[in-house]
């Protein structure tokens, strides 16, 4: 029996504790992170068994513990800070635009500030309005912030060292329907999908394909968290459509890649953007915007948006999907657009 | 124990005058802080600036009880925090004036200084956390350093000042918050936005306070001495000045009725000054920066190189 992959929250939780072991100065900090408990949701598990003195479970205070955090890295500490559910970073909103992120460059010089704010994020549980939204896009934009999200196809022993490698703030957006999910490894999806990475390092954005080298009618972009979804849209789009597809899943979203985004949109002359945040000032406008000034003219539709309802998010199962996007409204999209494209006008 | 939860209080003494190398730095803070006034009013600088004008004492009280391994955290009325610190009023007229040489390559101004270990920002409260924080380092790498973080009166409104006491007690970090309590927030004085006393809620955190109303900078020492030196062991202090706010908030925005300012200048320390010695001080100090003035207006403009 060959051993089955880890799981997404397994290899979370391990590359914490490989983070920790390979740097002296890191903290980890956060809401019910200690042992036994391990977090609300156990991607610290074991950590401060492993090393009581830098794994802290603080106080319910948001804006203090990013600003905790951000006082280690000022001076010269590292630090990874757990919001216990994403949607609370609203409160530590303050610390991450006003002083890590502006610290980094408002004295006139750089100065390297090493965090990371992890938010366990989305919804598909059925938490409710307060504990299930995707907070991405209120961080887009702001000067010496970066923005990544947890995938299965990404190691998060590179994604964290690099993070923390960065010397400036970064957001980690963790969506929480991925930590039971298993990683992928070996370059093999299932039976109709493979995956790479475009570029040589595998914390590049990757990407899933049926053939490595030809033209797709339709390029997907979306991060870790809609993966799945879109994976299951393109299933769907090749067995019942014919429609073929190629995916890209960032880890780092903001900068926005533009170089691997724009040369793998080159291969198909449609491209749809996929984010679970609700509608408006999206990740995927960003993305649309960047494609749009680089390949105006070579693509035939304008990049499609595919985004949750303009909405709150509701705790009912069957609600909270109305809202959500599924795997349905992604296949619905990219229909009707290339059909628009391929029926006589 | 709970002998240091007492709030004490270094009542006024009677005037004396402050020694010879304090006054010094007082009045080159005056004069800096008046120099700016002067400045906006000629149209020369633009932006906003909050001048210290009736507090100096306090930074400069605080200064030999420092030490270059101890971190300062500074709000917006920070000129004289940095000068007591650092004695470099150039450095901070070309920030503040965005000339060459200026601390922070006029990209901070006159609110956003980070020099060693000084830093400052303009966002209320939000340096009690990161001032945590360094306290948290201090107390794993360099036991016996500190961290000071000031706040004014009104900031005692903001969530992130007790988020930081709280961790700082629980914690046992070496927590220095200094209080400038002058009586007023802007325009709104501190019987219309604070409830309670600055010492009760420190004493809500298990806190020490110490509640100073004089002064003369020998005199603060000799008592809040000892107990600067107990943060440093990770018993936090709330160390609370009550000070006057001599000018405006910023520029031209003081709405105190007549009564309130008299009573203010009538408190202030400089004009109990007096004596041949007091006006050969202060005439130097003047002196001095007037020519930093002139020297630091004809530099060119700052250079930000971003890399
Ligand atoms: C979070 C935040 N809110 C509002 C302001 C605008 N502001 C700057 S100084 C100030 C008054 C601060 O009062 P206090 O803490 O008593 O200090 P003082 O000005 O009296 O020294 C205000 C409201 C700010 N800088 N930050």
């Amino acid at each position: 029996m060959t051993a089955r992959p880890e799981r997404v929250v397994e290899n979370l939780n391990h590359a914490l504790h490989e983070r920790l072991r390979a740097d002296p100065r890191l903290y980890v900090l956060g809401e019910d992170i200690a042992d036994p408990y391990g977090g609300a949701f156990k991607v610290t598990r074991g950590l401060s068994d492993a090393d009581p003195g830098r794994v802290i479970a603080t106080p319910i205070s948001e804006n203090g513990i990013a600003g905790v955090a951000s006082g280690l890295a000022l001076a010269g500490d590292a630090a990874i800070v757990e919001i216990m559910f994403g949607d609370f970073a609203g409160l530590a909103f303050d610390q991450v635009l006003n002083f890590a992120s502006k610290s980094v460059s408002m004295y006139g010089r750089p100065h390297p500030m090493r965090l990371v704010v992890r938010l366990p994020s989305g919804g598909g549980r059925g938490y409710g309005p307060t504990h299930s939204q995707s907070l991405l896009k209120h961080f887009i934009g702001i000067p010496g912030l970066s923005l990544f999200e947890l995938s299965p196809f990404h190691d998060n022993r590179a994604v964290l060292a690099r993070m923390l490698d960065l010397g400036e703030p970064c957001v980690f957006v963790e969506d929480k329907v991925l930590y039971t999910r298993r990683q992928a490894t070996g370059g093999r999806l299932d039976d109709l999908f493979d995956y790479g990475f475009l570029g040589a390092e595998d914390v590049g954005p990757a990407h899933v394909y049926v053939d490595d080298g030809g033209d797709v009618d339709c390029l997907l972009v979306a991060p870790g968290g809609v993966a799945d979804r879109a994976v299951a849209a393109m299933r769907e789009l090749l067995l019942h459509h014919e429609i073929s597809c190629r995916l890209v899943v960032p880890s780092r979203l903001y900068p926005v890649e533009a170089e691997a985004l724009v040369s793998a949109a080159r291969r198909a002359s449609y491209v749809c953007v996929v984010e679970e945040s609700t509608a408006g000032g999206t990740w995927g406008a960003e993305v649309a915007h960047v494609l749009h000034e680089r390949l105006w003219g070579r693509l035939r539709r304008p990049v499609r948006l595919v985004h949750s309802a303009d909405s709150v998010i509701p705790a009912a199962v069957h609600l909270e999907r109305e809202v959500l996007v599924q795997a349905g409204t992604i296949r619905d999209a990219v229909l009707a657009d290339l059909r628009a494209e391929r029926s006589p006008v | 124990m709970t002998d240091h939860l007492a709030t004490p209080t270094i009542e006024k003494a009677p005037d004396s005058p402050p020694a010879a190398a304090d006054l010094a730095t007082m009045l080159l803070i005056r004069h800096f802080e008046l120099a700016l006034l002067d400045l906006f009013a000629r149209g020369e600088l633009h932006g906003t600036t909050h001048t210290c004008l009736g507090q100096e004492y306090v930074p400069v009280a605080l200064a030999p009880l420092l030490t270059a391994r101890d971190y300062v955290f500074s709000n917006h009325r920070g000129h004289g925090h940095y000068i007591a610190r650092f004695g470099d009023p150039a450095g901070l007229l070309a920030e503040i004036m965005g000339r060459a040489g200026g601390v922070c390559h006029g990209v901070g101004g006159s609110q956003h200084v980070f020099r060693d270990r000084y830093l400052s920002t303009g966002v209320q409260g939000e340096s009690l956390p990161v001032a945590t924080g360094v306290a948290l380092h201090l107390k794993r790498e360099e036991p016996g350093a500190l961290a000071l973080a000031y706040i004014g009166d009104g900031t005692w409104g903001e969530g992130a000042v007790y988020e930081a006491l709280n961790m700082a007690a629980l914690w046992r970090l070496p927590l220095l918050v200094v209080v400038e309590n002058n009586g007023i927030a802007q325009s709104t004085p501190t019987t219309a936005e604070l409830a309670g006393t600055i010492g009760g809620r420190a004493a809500a955190f298990g806190c020490a306070h110490l509640r100073v109303e004089n002064t003369d900078p020998a005199e603060i020492r000799a008592v809040a001495g000892p107990l600067v030196e107990r943060v440093r062991e990770g018993v936090p202090l709330v160390l609370e000045f009550v000070t006057n706010r001599l000018g405006p908030h910023s520029k031209g925005d003081d709405t105190r009725p007549a009564a309130e300012l008299s009573r203010v200048r009538a408190a202030d320390w400089h004009a109990r000054g007096s004596g041949a010695e007091f006006a050969a001080a202060d005439a130097a100090a003047a002196a001095r920066i007037a020519a930093l003035v002139a020297e630091v207006a004809a530099r060119p403009p700052a250079v930000w190189s971003r890399a």
